[in-house]
């Protein structure tokens, strides 16, 4: 067959998020713009004692008020109930039926399909620790998992053991949308969704689908996840000021801040946005993944995959680094990730690095892990739409080192044409998304 | 496949049957199976007591000398997929950095890697320690584990249970600096990623891949998690080679187990280009959605399955009675059979008495992510032996089962076979592999 491989424009027609900044865009994006932080002591565990205390929880959230199915999504975990709601909110705003059986939106559910980056769910924390606790024989350093057996055939909740499975958010988004088209999770670390994002475009672009939910959803506001990101030394220990911790490009970063939610984005085939006379709000012309293929721990030195995977995604979209009018980086308020992802800029778009404005959602929504990467790309398209850079918050004492115009503390107008989303993971992953204002 | 065409070029598996792929293959052409009573832990007050357990090994036989500092931060997820894309890679003729340094054939920037990885379980006896020093009166307590158990835990242990680790060592390994991804549809994943990957080569994001799946299942957490949602048998304890019995009229649930299997996928010039021997073609994909309110089942008459199965066929433009062998999902839970056996029904119509359908996990185990590549290097091995095995444990086929199960072994000239799985929660998928033709 030939290579055809562009046969199909896709473009974006709805919009979902749960945040930590709101259950809705418009909540989330106006606070974005008033430079609001979604930050504070953490309240769905006791954390008190941990080396970092607060996180960027999604708060007051009652997913009853959003679905009219409550008892279908009741074992749902935090990532599927949150992106239950954005599910809804997207395709609504796309015209598209939810929650029914008899849709008259007049789309062929087998080319409607969904990819996710979604993460874990929850352990039930209680019964967990209780369990080892009770079969661990401390004299002879081994566990009695005769007993272990039985704690938790007495304790365990089978639907929430099944509902800690990767792949139940998708489950939960297909009851919801009833899509029999192609459907896949991933789950390559904080570049999760961003890389489902992309490939969904693709399976729109190869033509295996009309529409695609793209998205994620994620929660590892959780004990155990709490446990693996401070031990890694990876989360900001700013405990007397969580509202500031989260501070990417500035001198004193000292780490992420823990995030969850859920994001939902509804891409569509030109053909079919038109058919529908849906409303576009933004066209994706470009995706570039890689891996760095270095350490598991530390991103390559020279941001060699990262440079590698934005040079993809503009050779992709058939631009070069010249069209480029803002980057929504992955800026996490690490020090490794900033002055890499620093250099990656500079790597790929060389005499403009320091003229294009970059900045990082992240220091007022925190790090939503899986989730992250497209709650971004949301926030690039609402850039796009209103002609406006969403700041990066509390850079203060800007790094002396990273010299780019990160946009700090409050918003700026801007003509925003072609706008970058970047995303970079735990053990290499780098996933780079560019949109653009839709001409036909 | 819409684009490039793709073409198989090598293979790897470990699996309950034995090391190697060679092993898999000979133990499901002789009707052995891999499923035993469990040895990696003491099921007592399990449910169920057996599962398919690869035979032992130490990763440090299988890397290269340079790695052995990293084994630490490999969960057993991590060693399988590792020595399944050892032998994937040896077996095509490719030469990587982790093969040899000196000698490398390949151009890291337009090789891939996607895996179907589960949800790796933490090792609870490394966590065990650091609960111990979190009691209050025996009782676990929160704030004495933020204080002093957390401290107890090793700084790199989130590391070995991210399921994108999998491919990640692999890649630092082989050196693969191209699209990396990690699908987590549990059943499904493999069969997905192996898709992916093939639509990557047909875009043209890259010329070779390695695709597959992986999942370490043998170990409490996980058991545990399928004797719960009662998805084990739990009435066959004492006859473990019995146990799974896939469309049979007494399946009593299914046995899980471990493995990983690898393909190496290849845009067909750049095979041709090289005369790498070439097994299959990737032709068609497929995937789609059961969508059932009790979704820890699927929907009886299996929509989701057809619809990817129909799919898959379409795009290798052929019809259902030109397949020459199905390889079904088959778990040996009677409920989710036989949804898929009305789904396959429904697709092949009057072909269902004839088209051979072979299920594997009577032998080899359900082993969750991996099952998909064990079942497409299945494939690949029955087309290059010109075989289709005899089916165990299908003695008396369910009433409700109209398939072809072949219970004794026929020589077979396959030019088509489709292979399907789907997951609790409701992801499905197909592919259809096609006998090379240049």
């Amino acid at each position: 067959m030939p290579n055809n491989n562009k046969k199909h424009r896709v473009v974006i027609t709805g919009l979902g998020l749960v945040n930590p900044m709101g259950h809705d865009v418009e909540t989330v994006w106006q606070g974005m713009m008033d430079g609001k932080s979604g930050i504070d002591k953490t309240t769905i565990f006791d954390a008190s004692t941990f080396p970092s205390t607060f996180s960027a929880e999604v708060k007051n959230y009652d997913l009853a008020k959003h679905t009219k199915k409550p008892q279908l999504h009741k074992d749902s975990n935090r990532g599927s109930s949150f992106v239950i709601k954005a599910t809804i909110e997207a395709c609504t705003q796309a015209g598209i039926d939810v929650e029914t059986d008899n849709p008259t939106d007049g789309i062929d559910r087998t080319k409607m399909g969904i990819y996710l980056g979604a993460g874990e769910g929850s352990v039930e924390n209680e019964v967990f620790f209780r369990a080892i606790a009770k079969a661990w024989d401390d004299e002879n350093n081994k566990m009695d998992w005769g007993k272990w057996a039985q704690v938790a055939f007495s304790q365990m909740s089978p639907m929430c053991e099944l509902e800690q499975e990767p792949n139940m958010p998708a489950a939960h988004v297909a009851m919801v949308t009833g899509a029999r088209g192609p459907t896949r999770s991933c789950l390559t670390a904080c570049a999760a969704s961003t890389q489902a994002s992309g490939e969904a475009m693709m399976m729109i672009r190869q033509g295996y689908a009309d529409i695609m939910i793209a998205g994620g959803a994620h929660s590892m506001i959780h004990p155990l996840g709490v446990t693996g990101f401070n031990r890694l030394t990876a989360l900001s220990t700013r405990n007397d000021s969580p509202q500031t911790a989260s501070r990417p490009f500035s001198a004193s970063r000292d780490g992420f801040v823990i995030g969850e939610g859920g994001a939902a984005l509804i891409f569509e085939s030109l053909e079919s946005a038109k058919k529908r006379g849906a409303k576009i709000l933004a066209e994706i012309i470009g995706y570039g993944s890689t891996a760095d293929a270095f350490r598991v721990t530390d991103m390559h030195e020279d941001a060699r995959g990262a440079i590698a995977a934005l040079n993809a995604a503009l050779k992709d979209a058939g631009i070069t680094y010249k069209d480029i009018d803002y980057i929504s980086t992955h800026g996490t308020s690490t020090s490794e990730n900033d002055s890499i992802e620093t250099k990656a800029i500079k790597g790929a778009f060389k005499d403009q690095a320091k003229n294009i404005p970059v900045s990082s959602v992240k220091s007022m929504m925190g790090h939503l892990i899986g989730v992250t990467g497209a709650a971004e790309l949301i926030t690039c398209v609402l850039a796009l739409r209103d002609n406006i850079i969403p700041p990066t918050m509390n850079l203060n004492d800007p790094d002396p080192q990273l010299d780019l115009d990160y946009v700090p503390n409050k918003p700026r107008k801007a003509d925003l044409n072609i706008v970058i989303n970047e995303s970079f993971g735990f053990g290499g992953q780098n996933n780079v998304i560019i949109i653009k204002r839709f001409t036909d | 496949m819409t684009g490039r065409r793709v073409v198989i070029t090598g293979f790897g598996a470990i699996s309950p049957l034995g090391m190697t792929a060679d092993d898999l293959w000979i133990g499901l052409s002789q009707g052995k199976s891999g499923i035993d009573k469990i040895k990696a832990f003491d099921p007592v007050n399990f449910t169920c007591k057996i599962a398919g357990e690869i035979p032992d090994f130490k990763i440090r036989d299988f890397i290269p000398k340079s790695f052995r500092k990293s084994t630490k931060l490999m969960s057993r997820d991590i060693e399988i997929a590792i020595i399944a894309a050892k032998e994937a890679i040896e077996s095509s003729g490719l030469i990587t950095k982790g093969i040899d340094p000196e000698n490398i054939n390949v151009d890291p920037t337009r090789f891939a890697i996607n895996i179907g990885a589960g949800l790796i379980s933490c090792d609870l006896v490394e966590l065990a320690p650091a609960v111990a020093k979190s009691l209050t009166d025996g009782e676990f307590d929160l704030k004495k584990w933020g204080r002093d158990g957390l401290n107890a835990v090793t700084p790199l242990w989130l590391l070995k249970y991210l399921p994108n680790m999998l491919p990640c060592h692999v890649g630092i390994i082989h050196d693969i600096q191209g699209p990396s991804n990690t699908i987590t549809c549990a059943e499904a994943g493999a069969h997905l990623a192996i898709a992916e990957a093939a639509q990557i080569i047909a875009r043209n994001d890259a010329d070779i891949a390695l695709a597959g799946g992986v999942e370490a299942k043998v170990n409490p957490v996980v058991m545990i998690r399928q004797c719960l949602t009662k998805r084990t048998t739990d009435q066959n304890n004492d006859n473990p080679t019995s146990a799974c019995r896939p469309f049979d009229a007494d399946a009593k649930g299914s046995v899980f187990g471990e493995a990983g299997a690898m393909l190496v996928l290849e845009e067909a010039r750049h095979a041709k280009d090289r005369n790498a021997k070439i097994f299959a073609e990737i032709t068609g994909t497929g995937s789609s959605n059961n969508i059932n309110p009790a979704y820890e089942n699927l929907e009886t008459d299996g929509t989701g399955i057809r619809i990817a199965i129909e799919q898959a066929l379409n795009e290798a433009g052929i019809s259902a009675d030109e397949l020459d062998l199905i390889i079904p999902h088959g778990t040996g839970i009677a409920a989710d059979d036989k949804a898929e056996a009305a789904a396959i029904e429904a697709v092949l119509g009057s072909a269902v008495s004839k088209v051979p359908v072979w299920p594997t996990k009577s032998m080899v185990s359900n082993t969750g992510a991996a099952a998909g590549a064990v079942d497409m290097v299945a494939a690949i091995c029955a087309m290059e032996n010109k075989m289709i095995p005899a089916a165990i444990n299908c003695e008396n086929k369910a009433h409700w089962c109209n398939l072809n199960i072949p219970t004794s072994q026929q020589n077979a000239d396959i030019k088509y076979v489709l292979s399907c799985s789907y997951t609790y929660g409701g992801q499905t998928a197909a592919i259809v592999l096609k006998k090379f033709d240049s």
